[in-house]
């Protein structure tokens, strides 16, 4: 069963029960504009939740992804390399980052389930 | 803060779904949903419309009994243009220098019988009419134009586009200024230069408030033409290579580093008729013939991150401190790759030399390439 939760910061988290795939919502993906360039981490890198793992430069600006848990790397999205149009077009789709095996997996309860996060948007 | 000021076009930029932005005072529009990458894209390859009502209209007329020839004289003592040669009908690129040789500010002015239609940046308005005032204001009179719009058209379907209003547009050619009739609404009257900044093809018109949401509506009725946001207007005129007052131009660059001394007309050159004689003469003289010890140039940054604003540049391989800057960059859509430019000292402005920009705590390799980054399309 798959859990999907969202972080203040506008990224989806799916959990399938072994490792989270990150992405950002279609919210994000809007604000920031057209996707130049992303810049991926290293897979099998051990990362501490607040680490900046990925960068996203836009048409506008660069913008980064923080590492949501404690964790590894455990895959990237080696598409975005040539496709970073991808995070625009299919954010929830194709245009995911990374995905990591959670240190704890418990680290997903302190975010935002689907209807926290519309609620979260709708009030910002 | 004060409140931002809102152009005649504000309400339509909303029901187009544009997202607003606060600019030199403005709301503005940064963008429309189609965005940034496909309103670029479509200038290119057909017309874009542009509101730049936030950008400052004056008249600069002779004093009662005067003529042209005053007028023109006067703008000489604050620009290193030749303004006395400048035909009627016709517009020049030109900018006010400080007695450093610095730039106050970048405009164009047109000459229009026996006045000047000058447009100069919205963030920079109060201080031109300031420096003008207390330099020329004795000489002339200086018109903010209040109540006024102003629309750029841009792209190669441009010249189609306003023709359908106006076909006289067809016969001018770039830098012509012509007061032109705009077939909507029962004529509205309007004045049209051929020019814009974005590298295309295009038109500049100026029309009455009032009359500018009629005008924009009835053009982007038209197939071919879509609005374009601030977004856009930036990404077209980086690839073009054209400076933006505040990056890459301001009162500490001179206009020989800043690459504009195709700007300075030979009548303001040494050996010329009217050398010298405005603000910074000394210095900017003597760069046009020894040159500057920096450079704006074009730079393309190596695999597909951007380097912005502010990156730090160093010649390859060297440690130590930072040589230059980045005064402009970002992703060029039609380039299909990042683009910049900035300062660079003299010996390192050669097209193909290479360099590294910081980005991120990191050094990555830009070459010095030539500008424009996408071809000029002016209808000459």
């Amino acid at each position: 069963m798959l859990i999907v939760k969202y972080t203040p910061e506008h990224e989806w988290l799916e959990y399938n029960g072994e490792v989270v795939t990150v992405g950002i919502t279609e919210h994000a993906a809007e604000q920031l504009g057209d996707v130049v360039f992303v810049e991926l981490p290293e897979e099998d890198t051990s990362v501490t939740k607040g680490d900046e793992v990925v960068v996203i430069e836009s048409v506008k600006a660069a913008a980064d992804i923080l590492a949501p848990m404690d964790g590894v790397i455990t895959e990237v999205n080696s598409l975005l390399e040539d496709e970073p149009e991808l995070v625009s077009k299919d954010p929830l789709g194709q245009g995911w980052f990374f995905r990591m095996k959670p240190a704890d997996p418990a680290d997903l309860d302190q975010y935002m389930d689907e209807a926290e996060y519309k609620a979260h948007i709708a009030g910002s | 803060m004060a409140e931002l000021r809102k152009t005649p076009l504000h309400d339509l930029h909303v029901e187009l779904g544009a997202r607003m932005v606060p600019f030199a005072g403005w709301e503005m529009p940064v963008q429309y949903p189609s965005g940034v990458m496909a309103e670029h894209r479509h200038t290119r390859a057909k017309a874009g419309l542009f509101d730049v009502s936030h950008m400052g209209q004056l008249t600069i007329r002779p004093p009662a009994g005067g003529g042209w020839e005053e007028v023109a004289a006067a703008l000489e003592t604050v620009l290193p243009q030749s303004v006395l040669g400048l035909k009627d009908g016709r517009q020049r690129y030109g900018f006010l220098t400080n007695d450093q040789g610095g730039i106050i500010d970048d405009l164009m002015f047109a000459r229009r019988g026996d006045h000047a239609f000058v447009v100069v940046n919205a963030a920079r308005c109060d201080v031109d009419l300031a420096h003008l005032a207390r330099t020329i204001g004795a000489k002339v009179t200086i018109e903010p134009l209040r109540g006024r719009a102003l629309l750029a058209l841009q792209g190669p379907s441009a010249e189609a586009a306003l023709a359908r209003l106006s076909p006289e547009v067809a016969g001018m050619r770039f830098m012509d200024v012509r007061t032109l009739t705009l077939d909507v609404a029962g004529g509205v009257p309007a004045l049209v230069s051929r020019s814009g900044y974005t590298g295309e093809d295009g038109f500049e018109i100026s029309l009455p408030a009032e009359s500018a949401e009629t005008v924009a509506r009835a053009l982007l009725d038209m197939e071919e033409v879509a609005p374009i946001g601030l977004g856009a207007r930036d990404s077209l005129r980086l690839e073009a290579g054209l400076c933006l007052y505040g990056n890459d131009i301001d009162e500490t660059t001179t206009p020989v580093e800043a690459a504009l001394e195709w700007a300075i007309q030979k009548p303001r050159r040494r050996g010329g008729d009217r050398a010298g004689g405005f603000p910074g003469a000394e210095v900017i003289l003597a760069q046009l013939e020894a040159g500057a010890p920096r450079r704006r140039v074009g730079l393309l940054p190596e695999g597909r991150a951007p380097m912005r604003q502010g990156t730090p540049l160093r010649p390859e391989g060297a440690e130590g401190a930072p040589v230059g800057t980045i005064t402009s960059g970002g992703f060029g859509p039609t380039a299909e790759r990042p683009v910049a430019m900035g300062y660079v000292p003299a010996a390192l402005a050669a097209a193909g030399t290479r360099l590294e920009g910081e980005v991120r705590g990191k050094w990555r390799p830009v070459a010095v390439a030539d500008l424009p980054f996408v071809p000029h399309r002016y209808r000459r």
